[in-house]
């Protein structure tokens, strides 16, 4: 029986272990400097890149940030902080649920309120739709960060005499700034991987866009296609592109982890 | 002269805060207020927009079969059928091994392999669903098509289940992709779970004469057994709303088959597949009155899933999921 268990836990890792190898096996070889700079070639022409992929995402992440950080680490700090009795543990329910909803819904979502009125794919709509996936997940690793913080602390500050809003913005926050940055990373690496929410909100684009009102390209979204497709060579470049993207985000993941170890035992 | 708010001795000093309290308060408070209304205007904005398609279809839109949006006659029940069938395919498969693996986590491995095992098992849920549809075509699709299915397909073929062509792209691939990421939640909540268990239930157990194994199978999974559903339960709700691996190896067929061999479709799949192509307004409408379904059928097993986890010896957070 224990055996079983044994083969289990070791069974569970085999995937990881066997997309790791063909990532490296079928993508290694294509990942060169043309790959970084240039843009997709037309159908049917061999090479070319994922260029501009590779800046919108970082484009959409940026822009994710933009209304997912602020929003979400002063929510967190207010589910932290507040002596209010209902609507923290509402929030709470609500980031759960939020969390949990599948990310294609989400796109629907910004689809309708973005789209919908601009008549137009944007990376704004692609913007919105990842900064309300990564948002519950920036408020509630703030909101353990900042809870994390000795009352000591706290007390000290208001002690000598600080308001309580200069306590919380120039004293809790920078010594919870570790935690909530990692909070952070872990959501900028589940966005940095979301293809759905991007469909129909970013769209997509094989040229570098001209503006944010414009559809943009995404690695993911780029992968997607490729994948799809009937070429060999644009598989090629899909399996390029999925390396990175892992690697990325596996680079990401790892920080975090380095940095939270033994210093937040307990509270992922 | 530094900022100071001196508190007052002889009124209650709550008072008399810093203009600055007040209004961090209130954009603290609006901020936390934005996720509510996040929430709230989603249901609204996407139950408006499925209106027409609701009104149009009422109860038929989820009990017939036919998809055509030429006629614009919307049915979804080859999707429920599918979305079921996959995630069931899915929980299959990933909760012995899940529930196994949890239990070598919590229970029976050597302290100091505990925790890079569990960090790989974690890395297995930050892998991208795109690059699991990557891998699932042109790795795991072969591979059925080539070795799996016609194994199947000669050894127990007589079971409809296993009839058919083997495409490799189809339900069963759907369904191993599902589980493989699943897999990482089931491990992580059912080893919490299995970690809230009292020591005090192990060592009766073993005070009685009971093996490892048995301490563990009458003390520690029977305890927590609520807690353990809970996390299949989620890892249900997972696999439910699991949009761009399962696209990407199920075939895109929207037809009820009884055979795991053949292709079939997901509500969120078509969602993905159809949405830029909608021709029509009730076409639209009728994706997103999909999307509303799907909605509501994650937040309805998630909320369930998340009351069992906390029977089990009070709450147990989880920040990433």
């Amino acid at each position: 029986m224990e055996g079983l268990s044994v083969g289990a836990a070791f069974l569970t890792l085999a995937p990881l272990a066997l997309i790791f190898a063909f990532l490296l096996i079928r993508g290694a070889s294509s990942v060169n400097l043309s790959f970084f700079t240039q843009l997709p070639k037309p159908v049917g022409e061999p090479g070319g890149g994922m260029a501009n992929a590779i800046v919108g995402s970082l484009i959409l992440i940026g822009m994710a940030a933009c209304g997912g950080l602020p929003l979400g680490i002063l929510g967190g700090i207010y589910m932290a902080e507040s002596r209010d009795r209902r609507l923290p543990h509402a929030v709470r329910f609500l980031a759960d649920v939020l969390n949990g909803v599948p990310s294609i819904v989400i796109g629907i979502f910004a689809y309708t309120i973005v789209v919908l009125p601009m008549r137009r794919f944007s990376a704004l709509a692609g913007g919105v739709a990842l900064g309300i996936i990564m948002l519950p997940i920036v408020l509630r690793t703030t909101e353990e960060m900042v809870r994390l913080v000795p009352a000591s602390l706290r007390e000290a500050a208001l002690a000598l005499g600080i308001p309580e809003w200069k306590m919380l913005l120039r004293i809790v926050l920078p010594a919870a700034r570790a935690g909530i940055i990692t909070g952070v990373m872990v959501a900028v690496a589940r966005i940095a991987g979301e293809t759905a929410p991007l469909l129909f909100t970013a769209f997509g684009n094989r040229f570098w866009q001209h503006g944010l009102d414009q559809p943009i390209a995404a690695l993911p979204l780029q992968i997607f296609s490729y994948a799809i497709s009937p070429f060999d060579d644009w598989h090629r470049q899909a399996w390029a592109g999925a390396l990175i993207l892992i690697a990325a985000i596996f680079l990401a993941t790892l920080v975090v982890r380095f940095v939270t170890k033994g210093r937040y035992q307990g509270v992922r | 002269m530094p900022e100071v708010a001196l508190p007052r001795l002889d009124h209650a000093s709550r008072r008399h805060r810093h203009w600055g309290d007040h209004v961090f308060r209130l954009l603290a408070r609006c901020a936390a207020l934005s996720l509510l209304g996040l929430v709230v205007t989603l249901v609204l904005v996407m139950g408006r927009a499925a209106l027409p398609s609701m009104r149009a279809f009422g109860w038929r839109f989820l009990v017939t079969s036919t998809w055509d949006p030429v006629a614009e006659v919307f049915g979804v029940l080859p999707l429920i059928y599918g979305t079921i069938v996959s995630s069931m395919l899915a929980l299959l498969l990933a909760v012995p091994l899940g529930l196994g693996a949890a239990i070598f986590l919590a229970e029976l491995a050597p302290f100091w392999i505990r925790p890079p095992i569990a960090f790989l098992i974690e890395l297995l849920a930050a892998v991208p669903s795109v690059v699991y549809g990557l891998w699932g075509i042109f790795v795991l699709a072969p591979f059925l098509r080539d070795w799996i299915q016609p194994t199947l397909g000669a050894s127990l073929g007589f079971l409809p289940l296993f009839q058919g062509p083997p495409y490799g792209i189809g339900m069963l691939a759907a369904g191993v992709i599902l589980a493989i990421m699943i897999l990482p939640f089931i491990v992580a909540v059912s080893r919490e779970v299995l970690l809230a268990v009292p020591n005090t239930q192990r060592e009766a157990a073993l005070a009685l004469g009971a093996t490892r194994w048995e301490a563990t199978h009458v003390a520690v999974l029977r305890y927590g057994k609520s807690g353990l559903i809970g996390a299949i339960l989620l890892g249900l709700g997972r696999a439910i709303g699991e949009t761009m691996a399962v696209t990407m190896v199920i075939g895109n067929r929207p037809e009820i088959s009884l055979s795991l061999f053949a292709p079939g479709y997901t509500m969120a799949s078509m969602i993905a597949n159809e949405f830029t192509e909608a021709t029509s307004d009730l076409y639209l409408s009728a994706l997103i009155e999909v999307g509303l379904l799907l909605f509501v059928v994650t937040v309805v097993v998630n909320a369930l899933a998340r009351l069992l986890v906390w029977s089990v010896g009070g709450p147990v957070q989880r920040g990433r999921e």
